[in-house]
């Protein structure tokens, strides 16, 4: 068991954006959460990953609380998410964007860094190698001089995934990866989320594209109106007459 | 190429007495110097963390009143003040990010106006201390001494261009060396996309602080220099003028990039001066003024990316 969501309530004014939502998401697999729009996905999200703090409930990750944290502070744990919104550093080049993600390798001293020892130096070096590995796996090395905010919108998404990886996750959280893709870029983003499961990464995404869900997932939650109503295996979730109704609008 | 030119440039600055003959033309230099060393730290603040300080004069006259307090009342030698002046105005640095960088942006602003508002008037009005609105007048010259040793006088005004030139050439050092690295990674993250920079592990508040603090000692260092030069210490080194050139300097110069800073301080010290020799009073500061518009109109990035930019597409056209 990897992360652990505990009766998790979340109110924004009068609303009930998350009522008691339980989960666990398993080490080592890919869990995706689907539901309609406004089911609260992306606040669990938030949630999880301390943007958010919830009005009830806990995260466990580990068998250690997160709540109350902050965002850095879980990221240091080994959590990393993506945004829903394409997130990039715009005017950065996209290698130093990934330079950005390995800030929690580098472990260089102010003093340090304004003797220049030969040690900064050297790290320097090595994680701009390590920046651009990074880059080749998930197809950008040929853009690594250009600002980021001049990539079209499918390469910024696949940079976004470039700089969570850069930050070591050990759990990945991706926020609707594939929306705006063409369907030639969706299937490079399936393979390249097993590839990153395959290097032991747990995954957990949240994702509208239902080929792409029922396709690389070992498990799905669904989400509707704040509430877990189904969890498990693809096939199972799929032939699940709640979930048929909450897409389709059915009672 | 590169090279080349900032050993050009560099071996005019270091000779610039020598062909500069006329001493208020050293001056002009002097100041332009201490000016880099302000606008570099703004530019720390502004340029790369994209935390505007209002207040930055604060810093600049806390490490001013700092070496002449220290020089005129207990008599420490001006290096010694110096490195006070930097300590003492890296410390207020601190206190004033702890207390707004938490909350950033606006409020940052507000809490460096109103904390230089607030050190203005005890400036003023502490009269046992800072002999009020009267200044302190009779700071010691910038001297290096080892008793029997050697003797290294900074009273003449050429030894003290060297000085400042010394002082803004470490200044710079000490930005380039931090924004090319990790620390100075995170301040451009932090400008660009605060969300996704603390969802990679970024401590956004920390960062932020440091900034603060850097910026605040290197202002305080160009303040412990003014007052050896000028020899003359009163509450305007706190004015809020002082902060608006040092903004114009890093805006027009270009925000963000490293020399932006140098090139505005040199550019809006010389222009006046050079304005005045060209015109009446009357119009010196109303052709400032319509050149400064001019500047932000036609170079709104500065004049640094502003000559990147048609350097790198000249080079695009010839082959």
């Amino acid at each position: 068991m990897s992360l652990r969501v505990e009766e998790m309530a979340v109110h924004f004014g009068g609303v009930a954006a998350l009522a008691d939502v339980s989960f666990e998401v398993e080490a080592g697999r890919i869990t995706s959460m689907i539901g309609p729009n406004g089911a609260g996905k992306t606040t669990a999200f938030n949630v999880i990953t301390g943007f958010l703090r919830p009005l009830r409930g806990r995260v466990l990750y580990e068998g250690d609380p997160l709540t109350g944290l902050k965002p850095f502070q879980i990221a240091e744990r080994g959590i990393v998410r993506t945004f829903q919104k394409t997130n990039v550093f715009p005017q950065t080049a996209v290698l130093d964007n990934v330079m950005i993600g390995l800030h929690l390798r580098e472990r260089a001293g102010l003093a340090a860094i304004l003797l220049r020892r030969r040690r900064v130096r050297e790290e320097e070096a090595t994680l701009a190698a390590l920046a651009e590995e990074i880059l080749a796996f998930v197809g950008l090395a040929h853009r690594r001089r250009e600002p980021a905010g001049a990539l079209p919108f499918g390469e910024q998404r696949l940079l976004e995934l470039a700089i969570a990886l850069a930050a070591r996750p050990r759990l990945l959280l991706l926020d609707e990866p594939a929306s705006g893709m063409n369907p030639a870029e969706k299937t490079a983003v399936m393979g390249l989320i097993r590839r990153i499961r395959e290097q032991g990464v747990t995954v957990f995404l949240v994702e509208h594209d239902m080929r792409l869900v029922m396709g690389i997932s070992d498990r799905v939650i669904v989400l509707h109106l704040g509430r877990v109503i189904a969890q498990g295996a693809p096939g199972e979730v799929q032939s699940d007459p709640q979930v048929i109704s909450a897409y389709l609008g059915g009672r | 190429m590169r090279r080349v030119g900032l050993g050009v440039l560099g071996a005019l600055l270091l000779a610039a007495p020598f062909w500069v003959w006329n001493p208020y033309y050293v001056h002009i230099l002097i100041m332009a110097g201490i000016f880099t060393i302000l606008a570099l730290s703004l530019n720390l603040l502004l340029g790369y963390t994209g935390q505007l300080s209002l207040g930055h004069a604060a810093f600049f006259g806390i490490g001013a009143y700092t070496s002449a307090l220290l020089a005129l009342r207990l008599d420490w030698p001006a290096w010694a003040g110096f490195v006070a002046a930097v300590l003492v105005a890296g410390l207020a640095g601190y206190g004033v990010g702890k207390v707004s960088l938490k909350l950033r942006g606006a409020y940052f602003v507000l809490v460096t106006i109103s904390f230089a508002g607030v050190i203005y008037l005890v400036s003023v009005n502490w009269m046992e201390l800072t002999n009020g609105p009267l200044g302190l007048p009779g700071v010691p010259p910038f001297e290096v001494a080892v008793a029997g040793l050697f003797e290294l006088s900074f009273r003449s005004k050429p030894a003290f261009y060297y000085l400042v030139l010394g002082v803004a050439a470490l200044a710079y050092l000490v930005c380039r060396r931090l924004v090319s690295s990790r620390i100075g990674r995170a301040f451009i993250a932090l400008r660009e996309n605060e969300a996704l920079a603390e969802s990679v592990g970024i401590d956004g508040t920390r960062y932020l602080v440091l900034a603060a603090v850097v910026s605040a000692a290197m202002a305080g260092a160009a303040g412990s220099l003014y007052a050896h030069y000028t020899r003359f210490v009163s509450p305007e080194v706190f004015l809020f003028t002082y902060t608006v050139t040092m903004v114009i300097m890093v805006v027009a110069g270009g925000k963000g990039t490293l020399a932006g800073p140098v090139v505005g301080a040199v550019l809006f010290t010389v222009l006046p001066e050079a304005l005045r020799e060209v015109t009446s009073w009357q119009w010196q500061m109303l052709l400032y003024g319509v050149l400064l518009i001019l500047t932000v109109f036609f170079l709104p990035k500065g004049v640094v990316p502003a000559l990147e930019t048609w350097l790198r597409e000249r080079r695009a056209i010839r082959p």
